[in-house]
């Protein structure tokens, strides 16, 4: 008898490899969280590395209290959407803070940043428009396009020139373009060239998109992301984003400061047909939010952990995404030896990602870090050790292969293939070399 | 609408051809490649070989091929007709 999970046999396998040595990361749970930085795992006392945890806000004594302020007034959850049910006064005050926050007209909430990019996208592109979207798109992009009944079409990952050839056999068709990209790619740090892409979409007339969702609070002087620091947030249509990252809680957005914005609440499907956030998860996002324009330490502090991992990492061997970043990711091609590390590193009191093919650029298998504000130099230095004494036992690095830059771009051979169709990638990957090229460049410029 | 320096391929043989040879770059000298064969199943290529093989195309052909119109392909010669669809939609 044939079991509907037949077809999961490959991933099946794939997952029991991963479990060889005891562990997955699906399956690691914290019993006690101790910190914004430390947690218990099986008893033992872990450094967090992997948690998107930018600013170190999950613990902030304001914002957990105007959770537990909310929650004592209000409930704990608001049970329906908001068209249905109507809002609480956080929905519309938050609203209207982060469009303030942004200088720009109108914000739309949503109830994840997974659904704020499903129910932006879906909305915005309907059925005679197009959607060019980046090849290393996050899942949220791609899911969005199934949603969307737009024409969708794929440019090479950061490649403004493979972007113009896709606008330019546009011209002439009447539908809007819209252009969609991430201001940080959530698996190697790496950033969009932003100026080159606003010029293209003045250019052809197309609208842009940006999700600034591992960019809020830690780019620009005020934290407003990619678009702050490159001084082009004139330029652009939409920003999306989530509270999951640096506001430490979770929830999603839209904002623009085009007008009309509103009509999306009618029309986007992940917005109308899901409950709202609850009040407590609003008020610590609103306490949160009206910190980050004024927390320049913790981006400050945060950029200096950044380069210290990053550099350290570096020094001792390993290949790392193209910049530094607070995404710190260990380019790994054996699985074994990735999971070997990852393991490593969990017994020595690290807890970091393991991120697999096809979620991954060149099908590379990524031992990813993200780092916080709230990391202590010492604990960044111990990271280090332990990584660099678990790569050498691995033979992942040796003493004397500092600073080598791999330029063979593997292309997945090798990689798990988990779609069989043409279409579906959840993720993808790069073509230009520069790409894979490290670069280390003044990151005090980034901020 | 093809730019002036891209040679148009429109008939299907020309087409398939140009296919063949960027699949026999990824696939290997000794994979067997026809009409029928299947290009995600039967040439051990993986998602991202894949989606590049894609963007190759679209570079050769100056053509565009949105995500849906790859969903509905499975063979070569199905790869083929796709494309002789698009570049006369694009003409
Ligand atoms: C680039 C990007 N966009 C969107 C999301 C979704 O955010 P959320 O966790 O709020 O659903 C994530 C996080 O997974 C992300 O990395």
């Amino acid at each position: 008898m044939s079991s509907i999970f037949d077809k999961f046999a490959p991933l099946q396998e794939q997952h029991t490899a991963l479990t060889a040595l005891g562990r997955s990361p699906d399956q690691l749970q914290f019993e006690d969280i101790i910190s914004p930085t430390e947690a218990m795992l099986n008893g033992k006392r872990t450094i967090l590395m992997g948690t998107n945890n930018y600013l170190g806000m999950t613990f902030d004594e304001g914002a957990v209290n105007a959770a537990i302020e909310a929650l004592k007034t209000q409930g704990t959850g608001t049970t329906g959407s908001r068209i249905a049910n109507g809002s609480y006064n956080g929905h519309k005050a938050l609203e209207e803070e982060l469009a303030v926050f942004y200088g720009m007209r109108s914000a739309i909430l949503f109830s994840t940043g997974y659904q704020a990019n499903l129910g932006a996208i879906a909305a915005l592109a309907g059925r005679d428009d197009y959607l060019l979207i980046d090849a290393d798109s996050h899942a949220s992009i791609y899911d969005a396009c199934r949603l969307s009944d737009a024409q969708v079409i794929r440019f090479r990952h950061n490649d403004p020139v493979n972007l113009e050839r896709k606008l330019k056999r546009l011209e002439g068709t009447s539908g809007s373009k819209l252009i969609v990209v991430e201001s940080i790619y959530s698996m190697l740090g790496d950033m969009v060239p932003l100026k080159e892409f606003v010029e293209i979409k003045k250019k052809y007339g197309a609208y842009l998109l940006i999700d600034e969702a591992h960019s809020l609070g830690v780019l620009g002087q005020k934290g407003r992301g990619l678009c702050e620091r490159e001084g082009v947030e004139g330029d652009i249509d939409f920003i999306t984003g989530t509270f999951s990252k640096s506001i430490g809680t979770v929830g999603g957005f839209l904002v623009s400061n085009l007008p009309g914005l509103g009509i999306v609440r009618f029309v986007s499907r992940p917005y109308m047909f899901t409950a709202s956030p609850p009040p407590s998860v609003v008020a610590s996002a609103r306490k949160t939010l009206a910190k980050i324009a004024g927390a320049t330490d913790l981006r400050k502090k945060l950029w200096d952990n950044a380069t210290q991992l990053y550099t350290g990492l570096q020094q001792a061997g390993f290949e790392l995404g193209p910049t530094i970043s607070p995404i710190v990711a260990i380019r790994l091609s054996d699985p074994e030896k990735a999971i070997g590390l990852w393991n490593g590193l969990l017994d020595a009191g690290v807890y970091t990602n393991l991120a697999l093919p096809p979620a991954t650029p060149f099908g590379w298998y990524l031992l990813r870090s993200s780092i916080s504000a709230a990391h202590t130099t010492e604990q960044i230095a111990l990271a280090i050790e332990v990584c660099t004494r678990i790569g050498r036992e691995l033979g992942l690095i040796t003493l004397s292969n500092s600073k080598r830059a791999d330029k063979t771009a593997q292309q997945g051979n090798g990689a798990a293939q988990l779609n069989g169709d043409l279409q579906t990638r959840p993720c993808a990957t790069s073509e230009t070399e520069s790409a894979v090229t490290p670069t280390t460049d003044d990151p005090a410029a980034r901020v | 609408m093809a730019s002036s320096n891209t040679p148009v391929k429109t008939d299907p043989e020309t087409i398939m051809l140009e296919i063949k040879t960027h699949l026999r770059e990824r696939a290997g000298d000794n994979a067997i490649i026809g009409p029928d064969t299947n290009i995600t199943r039967d040439l051990g290529l993986d998602s991202l070989a894949i989606m590049d093989f894609i963007f190759d195309l679209e570079d050769s052909f100056d053509i565009s091929i949105p995500m849906e119109r790859i969903a509905e392909v499975q063979t070569l010669s199905d790869l083929t007709k796709t494309i002789a669809v698009l570049q006369k939609e694009a003409a």
